[in-house]
């Protein structure tokens, strides 16, 4: 591809932009094209040294002609993320309350403790005897993990929550296979119909059908109807607890004596780990695998959407069947077990990513935890509970609740209260953008109408609660007088206004490209 | 508690708000039985500076490769990262935000992301490129199952020249979907033709380039009987930056290229997290996994981003979606972005033929002692030797003298195979003359 | 004059001799919104009645669209890869999915004519 260092598209994009100002700026708001539109060809942002004499060694694949990407020298660059940033909305500026996602606050002790050094230029492979104070914080980890979850064993590989489920229904999967001496007839996985929809889509990578459980009145576990769909042919069942609607599943212990009677295996997603850490073990519960969330409950950041870490803690029942690697602990200190034939008699299913797990997050996770302490998690979750229950016992007068009782660490609201003010979810939402606030999780869980749903985290205050509150309320009031075109046109003081997703998703344009501005050009 | 803004006046007047006399009575759902009132095995809560004491002390007691001459690399690799990469990821306005779903008030995420597609495309030869996976060899194994869904066959051939934390990475991913993986035995000399063995039930043939041994090559034929037998070629890189001086992927004929981006603004971290890069031929986006970041407009007409193509995704196809995969790399793809926007097309080549120059003069410095043998002819900055004794005991006792001289093969493959005494020596643009006197001075001791 | 019939999950068949054509309704594809992409079959594919036969997707939802008939595919709508607007704009004319040679006529007989129909829509609402 020839790189042209044509700027006209670049500008007249920026120019179409424009309204009020030259540039399209609005006072702080500041426009930023993008980078390649401020190629400036001889500008460069590193300095980097003559290599000296040396034979050139790239056989007959040296790479001829040029790349395409800009150049740009480190002030440019440095303002051009920095302007980027300033059109995002963070944690770090205001209320987050999207339910499911938990975003509290990401403490910056965790942010300089992956940066030590001793973490930070650590080589995954370097000899055993260089990295024990690495596999000693993995170890750690593992060890505040199992503790709190009151479970035996636990996977640390697992890169995100849903690698962590693929990894629970990998082993449940082994063992299954291990107990019946090949490959299990079993075929179904039960899943609730307000499962997140990793859940559905893990079984299925994991060659298993999908076999939906309604949700009763009150939003949880149908037991009755779970129970009757237990025959020799469900492998294991998956249940989100604190469940998707922001409840605790009452009959958890029940449920995992069933499926165990069935010979299935019990997943739990502790997506919503946040709400009893401390305070309910689920390995009480009966259950034989669970991912847990660093980037949610143990407040490693999102980062835009992502990294994570979703280790994943096991019964005896399926520890055996971990994935590689492991740290243990002999008399000359910490070591490493990497390969099936080392693993003594375990019989991992296998290996799921490179190296050893997402080591920055342990340590991020670390310091949480340690700063914390078992006390303080405890108080995590009662924080975060009563934060959510506040919120529900100043809103639900004027607002919906799709059930009623307390709730755990959120709040689920349906559409009913804007039933015939013209206001849809969706255009409530977009209007709270332009109050300062990002969203609630919206149309999830799929079993409430128009479903919202709103978690605060223990990290708000009251008064930053008391604040959301009060916008909340005056949004209703404004719906209910009949302001629906506001809502519609919301938001108006945001970086964009409402993108036209049908038309990115129809031509979709997912790249820059020098010459013609369509992704059939790239053909 | 320093993160917790509620004071115990604040929790008794919400309490009171709420109705009720104390917080275990918003958990009645809770059964009496689910209850853990005992005592756990954990400490209490510390002061910031006993975290970071304690802390501090752990990291001290790893020797790492910032403290003393390293050549390792095996899939990650020691670069310079300039401060402006990690001073831009720490504004909270990335660091702390979600996913980009509400477009209006995440253009910032956004927009770094398209710039991120963007680049991968450019550098890989590709088409198209997601918005990031978890890492090198998740990004493989999800192209192994991209590949069954385009060509609707069920046989991955994984080359020899495969990092076997990638074969092993797409072997478990595809063990239970009917997948039948045959993996080639180590391509040790670079040598491997695969001709024979693509049939027309094969998928896709996986090979990686530069080699796991080292080896670079030309797969322009190797594509040209992929395409004759209707097999995708995918294209493993474990180290982006050799993709600034080599002809990339794409011009060699590949259909997918996936690829490890930690070498590209994100520290080696001991194995995470880093950030695995997927890009392909436009004609499979719609098969592609994970999340993409499309060009738009707004009601205003002004141009903006969005996630696009969501249908392909676990929240809405669920269990029809091309992935489960949710979470991506975000951060450490902004990372990588920026890294590469510093560099720009100058400096990411220059920096590729300086890793290359390092190499190089290291191999010729390395050819002249007695024990060690350069295999690999042709290499960008990382080359497989055969020591006249086991790689593993050599690596052990050069640790002990303060010299980390790569990654033995028994790593990868395990020990007790006609590789134990190979090793694998990487170099870098951080790589100095010092540096390679002392891997030439142990391993000469060592071996003599 | 060709013969329209409906199923309840709003896909119609128009046949004309031994050959089908198969779409959606208008009102599934008002239910649908914007219609972004369409996964058609493959040329020459055997579907039994019911079977999935092409994906529909609007920007947030996808569904499948099953054959109203049984027979083989022998033609589809290209111009759908182009525009799958087609579907909102004429759901009965040009946005049609596919062309089947039918295998057995017989199964017309228990789909809704255009009548019945719309009159089950209307009991919809």
């Amino acid at each position: 591809m020839s790189h042209s260092r044509d700027l006209s598209r670049g500008a007249a994009a920026v120019g179409s932009a424009t309204t009020d100002t030259v540039h399209g700026h609005q006072g702080l708001l500041l426009e930023e094209p993008l980078l390649f539109e401020i190629d400036n060809p001889g500008a460069i942002g590193v300095d980097l040294p003559d290599p000296g004499d040396f034979t050139p060694r790239l056989g007959g694949v040296a790479r001829q002609g040029e790349i395409g990407l800009p150049s740009v020298s480190e002030p440019e660059v440095v303002r051009h993320f920095t302007r980027l940033s300033q059109k995002n909305y963070a944690i770090d500026m205001g209320t987050y309350p999207l339910g499911s996602c938990t975003m509290k606050h990401n403490p910056r002790l965790n942010e300089k403790m992956v940066r030590l050094p001793g973490f930070a230029n650590a080589h995954p492979m370097q000899p055993d005897s260089t990295v024990q104070g690495a596999f000693e914080l993995i170890d750690g980890v593992a060890h505040w993990l199992k503790e709190l979850t009151g479970m035996p064993a636990i996977a640390m590989s697992p890169a995100a929550g849903a690698h962590g489920e693929l990894c629970g229904v990998m082993a449940i999967r082994a063992a299954l296979d291990d107990r019946e001496g090949g490959p299990t007839t079993r075929r179904r996985i039960l899943v609730p119909d307000s499962a997140h929809g990793t859940n559905p889509a893990t079984a299925a990578v994991c060659g298993f059908s999908v076999d939906a459980i309604p949700s009763d009145a009150r939003g949880r576990v149908d037991v009755k109807a779970f129970a009757d769909k237990l025959d020799d042919d469900v492998a294991g069942i998956m249940i989100t607890n604190p469940n998707t609607c922001g409840l605790f599943e009452p009959d958890m212990i029940e449920i995992a004596e069933l499926i165990h009677d069935a010979g299935g295996y019990f997943y739990c997603d502790g997506a919503n780990f946040n709400a009893i850490v401390g305070r309910v073990r689920p390995g009480d519960l009966g259950i034989d695998c669970m991912h847990i969330n660093l980037h949610k409950t143990f407040s490693t950041p999102h980062g835009g959407g992502g990294p994570g870490a979703g280790p994943v803690v096991l019964s005896d029942a399926l520890a055996p069947f971990a994935p590689v690697p492991w740290v243990v602990h002999g008399e000359d200190g910490f070591s490493l077990v990497e390969h099936a034939d080392d693993a003594g008699d375990a019989k991992p299913f296998g290996r799921l990513k490179g190296f050893h797990g997402q080591m920055g997050m342990f340590v991020r996770a670390y310091a949480y935890m340690l700063s914390h302490g078992r006390d303080g998690l405890r108080q995590v979750a009662n924080d975060a509970v009563l934060n959510a229950n506040y919120v529900v016992s100043c809103l639900s007068d004027v607002m919906t609740p799709a059930f009623d009782g307390p709730c755990m660490h959120e709040c689920l609201f349906d559409d009913r209260f804007l039933k015939d003010t013209g206001v849809s979810t969706l255009d409530f939402a977009k209007a709270m953008l332009d109050e300062g606030y990002h969203p609630m999780t919206m149309y999830f869980p799929l079993v409430v109408h128009g479903a919202m749903l709103i978690e605060p985290t223990e990290t708000e205050s009251k008064r930053g609660l008391d604040e959301f509150i009060a916008v909340m309320r005056a949004l209703v009031d404004r719906a209910r007088a009949g302001d629906s075109d506001a809502f519609v046109a919301a938001p108006t003081m945001t970086p964009r206004r409402r993108l036209d997703e049908t038309a990115a998703a129809r031509q979709p344009i997912l790249r820059w490209s020098p010459e013609v501005p369509t992704a059939e050009a790239a053909e | 508690m320093r993160y917790l803004p509620l004071t115990d006046a604040d929790r008794s007047s919400m309490l009171n708000r709420i109705g009720v006399s104390s917080v275990d009575d918003l958990f009645v759902d809770v059964p009496a039985a689910a209850r853990f009132d005992g005592t756990f095995d954990l400490p209490d809560h510390m002061a910031e500076f006993a975290v970071e004491g304690h802390m501090s002390k752990m990291a001290g007691r790893n020797t790492t490769t910032a403290d003393v001459p390293s050549f390792l690399g095996a899939g990650a690799y020691r670069h310079h990262i300039p401060a402006s990469v990690d001073h831009l990821t720490q504004r909270g306005e990335f660091l702390t935000s979600y996913t980009p779903y509400q477009p209006e008030i995440s253009q910032g995420t956004l927009q770094a992301l398209f710039e991120f597609q963007s680049m991968v495309a450019l550098i890989t030869g590709m088409d198209v490129a997601n918005a990031s996976m978890y890492d090198g060899a998740t990004s493989c194994a999800e192209a192994v199952l991209m590949a069954r869904r385009v060509t609707r066959r069920n046989r991955a051939l994984v080359s020899g020249s495969v990092h076997p934390h990638y074969s092993a990475a797409s072997e478990t991913q595809a063990k239970y979907v009917d997948i039948k993986i045959d993996i080639c035995d180590p391509d040790l000399d670079g040598t491997e033709d695969l001709t024979d063995q693509i049939d027309d039930e094969t998928a896709c043939v996986v090979v990686q380039n530069p080699g796991v041994f080292g080896h670079v090559r030309d797969l322009s034929p190797l594509a040209a009987v992929c395409q004759e037998k209707g097999a995708l070629l995918i294209v493993v890189v474990t180290e982006a930056v050799s993709l600034g001086a080599m002809q990339s992927p794409g011009e060699m004929g590949a259909d997918v290229v996936v690829a490890e981006g930690q070498s590209i603004g994100n520290p080696q971290g001991f194995g995470g997290p880093y950030v695995g890069l997927f890009a392909a031929r436009e004609k499979y986006v719609r098969q592609m996994p994970g999340r993409l970041c499309g060009e738009t407009t707004d009601v205003d007409g002004k141009r903006g981003w969005v996630l696009t193509l969501s249908t392909r995704e676990q929240h809405i196809r669920r269990e029809k979606a091309t992935s489960n995969i949710c979470t991506n790399a975000g951060l450490c793809a902004l990372a990588f972005t920026i890294h590469l926007s510093l560099l720009g097309e100058n400096g990411f080549r220059d920096l590729a033929m300086l890793n290359h120059a390092r190499a190089s003069q290291l191999a010729d410095r390395l050819a002249d002692v007695d024990g060690v043998e350069v295999l690999p002819e042709a290499f960008f900055n990382e080359f497989a030797v055969r020591l006249s004794k086991p790689a593993g005991e050599v690596v052990d006792r050069l640790a002990a003298r303060d010299v980390l001289a790569g990654v033995p093969a028994s790593r990868l493959y395990g020990a007790g195979t006609e590789l134990d005494n190979i090793l694998l020596i990487a170099a870098s643009e951080l790589t100095t003359f010092e540096d390679m006197d002392a891997l030439v001075a142990a391993l000469s001791e060592e071996l003599s | 004059m060709a013969d329209r019939k409906y199923t309840e999950d709003h896909e119609w068949v128009e046949v004309d001799g031994e050959t089908g054509v198969i779409g959606i309704s208008d009102y599934a594809q008002e239910q649908l919104g914007d219609v972004v992409f369409v996964e058609l079959p493959d040329v020459g594919k055997v579907l039994d009645q019911r079977d999935e036969a092409a994906v529909i997707e609007s920007v947030k939802a996808a569904a499948e669209v099953y054959t109203p008939v049984s027979g083989e595919v022998i033609e589809v709508n290209e111009e759908l890869n182009n525009d799958p607007s087609l579907v909102n704009s004429d759901a009965h004319g040009e946005g049609w999915f596919a062309k089947l040679q039918l295998t057995d006529p017989t199964e017309l007989d228990a789909l809704m004519d255009e009548a019945t129909y719309k009159t089950f829509v209307e009991s919809l609402s």
